[in-house]
């Protein structure tokens, strides 16, 4: 446990130490979030204002953007001399792993909080009590901590560090492809079918229930399902990634 | 299991692929003492490193590194050993200082006594001056030095050092030697790897040579000098044809061939009598040997003459 500290305390340093990259983070959901809603909002058409529609989708990008940064620093560790090092002084490779993740989760409530008070500025109006907007701050972080375990997997998985901040993208497809940004509905049929049974509906759709305080009942339970299922898989599959690259 | 000894390694083996690295080693190193692994690049001493400090598994063989089997006791082992590779396990974004604060905490200090054994290492490592900058900007000396003041910060009793001095200006190998000489004067036990006879020399009371996977010759520097001659006397053929016979007349003992500029090289201790004897045996008619000379022998011939005794011994056992 107090190894997990250290190594999230080294994870969240690193993370200051390099600004361009911290900025990129932050800023960029930002920037996506104005283009969306100025740019692409006057011609979706969804019976509410749209920016109160697209929060929670920018707030996915966000964390699958932020995702790519674990990814990045995973694989940089892995190419580098000092994963011996923490190994020789009997780290875990679980726990190196689990500071980088936790490090993602922290910086990701940062570009959260810095999305959300943005979105306010240019309109967004949450109906939400205290206990419904804990209840989607949660489930947002569950499944920065699902998406972050898949990025150290895949960090695990590369060889070159541009390799890794691929996954952005990869991951940034499923965003898309779901209620995130426009009604699942007015999707052509082939593509409605993916849309609806991928974990970005769900986690979207309960995020977006809980904010704008909908009535109708939320697909918590498959959204947690999605979460959980990726989190374990990725533990499990970097638990056994990480033996094989220190292997040799 | 003997308490004497900090590394006792039988019969390791291992393989990569189709290719065995180790091909049955066996080492006994006593405790606080220097130990060089000398060989050329790829002749396993990274892998034997590797399996001493529990990163890789040998394939066969059994390892005690401090008292404790490297397989079935790994994190005792890891309680009581360090490893320095090849590559500088530091955070280059991190201050000289906060790595060594940060490993002080995985070597399970307090906070407090992974900041008081921080500074203490970064005023012996003479990196005070640098403690609050960031690893990205030092030296390759500096980095080395950190790197091995980062793997002590546990208070190991066995220190793995893999080449330590590769790819160090003349100056900062020296500061490097200085350092290994002063933790040998510690007490603590030193397993070293390096490809120049000249530092396993200086540093290290036994030097096991390693070449293809296996222990070739092991001993003191004075009882390997013994083993091997110092000198190699180089031989100019007067002709194609007389080449061809010096050639034939070595035969396996020739440990330098260079059949462009017609010349031999065979080991020698340097004396006159030798020599004598050596030009008389191959060329009693005094018309084959154009010119000669006697020079060093280098790392390569040293290489030579050791597996070529290997095999002759081998030979005789049949």
């Amino acid at each position: 446990m107090s190894n997990a500290l250290t190594m999230t305390g080294r994870s969240l340093r690193l993370s200051g130490r390099s600004p361009e990259a911290l900025l990129t983070a932050l800023l960029l959901p930002v920037m996506l979030m104005v283009v969306f809603v100025y740019l692409f909002g006057g011609a979706v058409s969804i019976g509410t204002a749209y920016v109160d529609y697209v929060v929670p989708g920018v707030l996915l990008l966000c964390a699958v953007t932020g995702a790519a940064t674990t990814a990045v620093t995973v694989c940089q560790d892995m190419g580098g001399g000092i994963i011996d090092r923490f190994r020789s002084l009997d780290v875990r490779g679980t726990v190196v792993l689990a500071g980088h993740v936790v490090a993602g989760l922290l910086r990701n409530l940062a570009s959260t909080v810095l999305v959300v008070a943005v979105a306010i500025g240019i309109g967004f109006r949450p109906h939400a009590s205290a206990a419904d907007f804990v209840a989607a701050l949660g489930m947002l972080l569950f499944f920065v901590a699902a998406v972050s375990w898949l990025a150290a997997a895949f960090g695990l998985l590369v060889r070159a560090p541009e390799a890794a901040n691929s996954a952005t993208f990869f991951l940034m497809f499923f965003c898309y492809a779901s209620s995130a940004f426009v009604p699942v509905h007015t999707m052509p049929t082939w593509l409605r079918g993916f849309a609806e049974h991928q974990p970005a509906t769900p986690v979207t759709e309960t995020i977006r229930g809980l904010l704008l305080g909908h009535a109708s009942p939320l697909p918590l339970a498959s959204a947690l399902a999605w979460c959980a299922g990726i989190g374990i898989v990725s533990i499990a599959l970097s638990a056994i990634l990480f033996r094989r690259r220190t292997a040799a | 299991m003997n308490d004497d000894m900090a590394i006792e390694a039988s019969g390791l083996v291992k393989s990569y692929r189709d290719v065995r690295v180790l091909d049955g080693v066996d080492l006994n190193i006593p405790r606080g003492s220097v130990f060089a692994l000398l060989g050329p690049n790829g002749a396993g001493k990274t892998t034997a490193v590797r399996i001493l400090a529990t990163l890789t598994e040998a394939d066969a063989g059994r390892a005690r590194v401090a008292g404790f089997d490297v397989r079935r006791e790994r994190s005792a082992v890891r309680r009581r050993i360090s490893l320095t590779g090849q590559f500088a396990a530091l955070d280059d974004a991190q201050t000289g200082e906060e790595n060594l604060r940060m490993m002080g905490r995985l070597a399970r200090l307090s906070r407090a006594e992974a900041a008081a054994r921080a500074n203490e290492l970064i005023g012996r490592f003479d990196l005070t001056a640098a403690a609050r900058r960031r690893v990205g900007t030092y030296s390759g000396g500096m980095r080395r030095r950190l790197d091995i003041a980062a793997s002590l910060v546990g208070r190991p009793s066995v220190i793995f050092l893999d080449e330590p001095s590769t790819g160090l200006d003349p100056q900062s190998r020296l500061t490097m030697w200085q350092v290994i000489e002063g933790l040998a004067a510690e007490g603590v036990t030193v397993f070293l790897t390096t490809q120049y006879l000249e530092e396993a020399e200086r540093l290290a009371e036994t030097i096991a040579v390693l070449d293809g996977g296996r222990v070739i010759a092991q001993g003191t520097a004075a009882e390997l000098k013994q083993r091997v001659a110092a000198q190699r006397l180089d031989l100019t053929g007067a002709s194609e044809a007389a080449y061809d016979d010096l050639t034939r007349h070595f035969g396996g003992r020739a440990i330098h061939r260079d059949h462009t500029s017609l010349t031999l090289g065979v080991p020698t201790d340097g004396s006159a009598a030798e020599v004598r004897a050596l030009l008389d045996a191959a060329d009693p008619g005094r018309t084959l040997v154009a010119s000669f000379a006697v020079r060093g022998a280098s790392l390569d011939d040293v290489f030579l003459i050791l597996t070529h005794h290997d095999k002759a011994k081998e030979t005789a056992h049949v």
